[in-house]
């Protein structure tokens, strides 16, 4: 006997909606993510973000103009030095200064040993996401090294509060701190582990830049070929130069599309136009491209590392202008010099007047354009702080990337955006 | 760029057009707010394809010290002399402002848009999001946290702060130390929110102090100047 009561008897299909994090693994910190799926496709998604957010705008408004650049270290709390940089070059721009040529050379330097950085734990989450552990352990070993050098150079690991209006704090040591022999590493490991630190903080980032493309190598050898790193990977998440420039992505995300865009290239900063370095840009815009530009991103900051230490070992001199009323004076002539105690003193606590105006600069970021707006109405402290994350137009744009795919593409595709919640809620 | 150009054809959008600093920034009337973005975004030789930012200003302050100094000589600073309380600013015609930033990515420009909100007309102004989709969060965040709506937003709701906030963080009237304070109530079994049990404090003063070094003849635009030692 047929069975008419076959169509009443199927059940209705809705869509599903369910929340992912904040507290996932994969949501790269505190992200919300509402997910309306049909089946095991994403229909819609819809990010909430600010569980993080501090008001460091806000915060700003009330402090002295220095006060403020250890707060920028904590909004991309993995590219540290590269935030402050937009800070002081929105100050620098203001008060019409230009910091001494070294300051410049260190400046980028640190840049790119801070884009290293970066994309060393991009790519350590990215593969752990994806299911793969060893280039996560790799990663951090190469980050320890570029750690030690923010230590060596500001005395913390990762908030270096280094650069300054005007220059960067103190110049470059000429030592680097040592292993002792402990109960897990005897007197000949330790002299091994110490072989590279007996020189000066140049020798270090350049024994550093010596051994780095070898461990790209690595990581390459490990995920470019793979078939499984490819299956996640290649033809996820899509977007077109076209659409990422309309959603205002920036960086990576807008090179991987194709679009070659590099303000290091276009609207050159500090030193960019004297060095050497190439602009790696994708093809198709998925996250194995995205993947791409960045690795080979990490070549080039190798090189441009490479040419500054070169510059920095033949052209010492200053890294601080040389006026009192914007950077504090030498500790020596404070404890000597009446008018410099003076000034001292009053750089410490009322800070520096930053004349009328308005100020928008903006830097490449490891994420993107990082951008600060700045408006002064002559006083000590920021009348207004917007800091243009470069991670924000980003997710929100996630929306649309990751539309069709399947649930295990968001979280390729989250990591393949590079977000960091300290930047994004500020 | 061709800036006559843009004076000519706009001229009736624009209140302002300033440059300093190597920086354009337009102001633009609310009214026209769209046609000017659109202009800019489609014609040749300007094609400002990209939506950088877009943040909301609150002008309640601007100018105003809380704590009045006499003018730094060139010899030395001055002592402070009063503690003032913070005022608002009466001058001001327009109390909020929506800045825009845009990147022409093939003629390499920068160009920032300003629109003023004048006091006594409604806190609205025009969602670019159908120009630019990028807008889409910026005009969320700058709802979020000074209260200013966009017409034509399809999906203006907060963006940064906790479900249920209430207020606008980020104007200027709206204290540092916030108004709530949440805490784990054992008894309900819930988060609760009290009003807030710190005291607001300066720790330094905003001071202005008219400086001789940018009062140098000339020397409006920054960037000329010469620090004298």
């Amino acid at each position: 006997m047929k069975n008419n009561s076959l169509d009443t008897a199927m059940p209705e299909i809705k869509n599903y909606v369910f929340n992912f994090g904040p507290q996932h693994p994969a949501a790269h910190g505190v992200l919300r993510l509402i997910l309306e799926v049909d089946g095991e496709t994403i229909v819609r998604a819809d990010p909430h973000v600010g569980l993080l957010h501090r008001a460091t705008e806000k915060l700003a408004e009330s402090k002295p103009f220095n006060h403020t650049i250890g707060y920028m270290d904590r909004l991309d709390y993995v590219s540290m030095m590269c935030n402050e940089h937009g800070y002081v070059l929105a100050i620098e721009k203001l008060l019409g200064i230009t910091p001494p040529v070294r300051a410049q050379y260190i400046r980028v330097m640190f840049d790119e040993i801070t884009r290293i950085l970066n994309h060393l734990l991009w790519l350590a989450a990215h593969s752990l996401d994806n299911g793969g552990m060893a280039v996560f352990l790799y990663c951090f070993r190469e980050r320890e090294d570029l750690l030690d050098c923010y230590e060596a150079v500001s005395g913390a690991r990762m908030h270096a509060t280094y650069y300054r209006p005007g220059g960067v704090y103190r110049d470059l040591p000429d030592t680097m701190p040592k292993y002792k022999p402990s109960k897990w590493h005897n007197v000949k490991e330790t002299s091994a582990r110490n072989e590279t630190r007996e020189g000066s903080l140049l020798d270090f980032i350049w024994a550093f830049t010596e051994r780095f493309p070898g461990c790209v190598d690595e990581y390459e050898g490990l995920l470019t070929d793979n078939r499984i790193w490819k299956q996640r990977t290649v033809d996820i998440g899509i977007v077109s130069a076209e659409r990422a420039i309309a959603l205002g992505f920036t960086g990576p995300m807008l090179r991987g599309s194709g679009v070659e865009w590099d303000l290091r290239k276009k609207q050159p900063y500090e030193v960019y136009d004297r060095l050497d370095f190439d602009i790696p840009i994708g093809k198709t815009g998925d996250c194995y491209d995205r993947y791409l530009v960045r690795v080979h991103e990490m070549r080039q900051s190798n090189r441009i590392i490479r040419q500054c230490v070169e510059w920095l070992r033949k052209n010492p001199g200053p890294v601080m202008i040389d006026d009192y009323k914007i950077a504090a004076p030498p500790r020596e002539e404070m404890k000597t010099n009446m008018e410099a105690m003076i000034h001292h003193f009053k750089n410490m606590t009322e800070g520096y007047i930053v004349p009328e105006g308005e100020a928008y600069a903006a830097i490449e970021h490891p994420k993107g354009e990082f951008g600060v707006y700045l408006i002064s109405d002559g006083a000590n402290k920021p009348y207004r702080l917007k800091v243009r994350a470069a991670g924000f137009p980003h997710l929100a744009g996630l929306d649309e990337l990751i539309r069709g795919y399947m649930i295990a593409d968001v979280v390729s595709t989250l990591s393949s955006l590079d977000i960091v919640f300290g930047e994004i809620d500020r | 760029m061709d800036l006559s150009q843009l004076k000519e054809r706009c001229a009736n959008w624009l209140e302002n057009t300033i440059i300093r600093l190597d920086e354009v920034t337009l102001e633009v009337k609310p009214a026209h707010l769209l046609d000017l973005c659109l202009w800019l975004r489609d014609t040749s030789g300007f094609e400002f394809n990209q939506l950088i930012d877009v943040c909301g200003v609150d002008y309640l302050h601007y100018g105003l010290d809380d704590w009045e100094t006499e003018s730094t000589t060139e010899t030395g600073f001055s002592r402070g002399t009063t503690a003032t309380l913070l005022r608002e600013n009466p001058g001001k015609p327009n109390r909020f402002a929506v800045v825009y930033h845009l990147l022409s990515l093939t003629q390499n420009q920068r160009i920032r848009l300003r629109v003023n909100i004048p006091n006594q007309s409604e806190l609205m102004v025009d969602s670019v999001i159908a120009i630019w989709p990028a807008a889409n969060w910026y005009e969320r965040e700058a709802f979020d946290l000074f209260g200013i709506l966009f017409r034509g937003h399809p999906d203006l709701r907060r963006l940064l702060t906790d479900y249920g906030f209430v207020g606008h963080p980020f104007r200027k009237d709206f204290p540092l130390i916030g108004k709530v304070e949440a805490r784990y109530d054992a008894a309900l079994g819930r988060v609760i929110y009290e009003p807030v049990s710190i005291v607001a404090r300066v720790l330094e003063p905003k001071v202005i102090r008219r400086d001789n070094r940018y009062l140098v003849e000339g020397a409006k635009q920054a960037g000329e100047l010469s620090h004298e030692k």
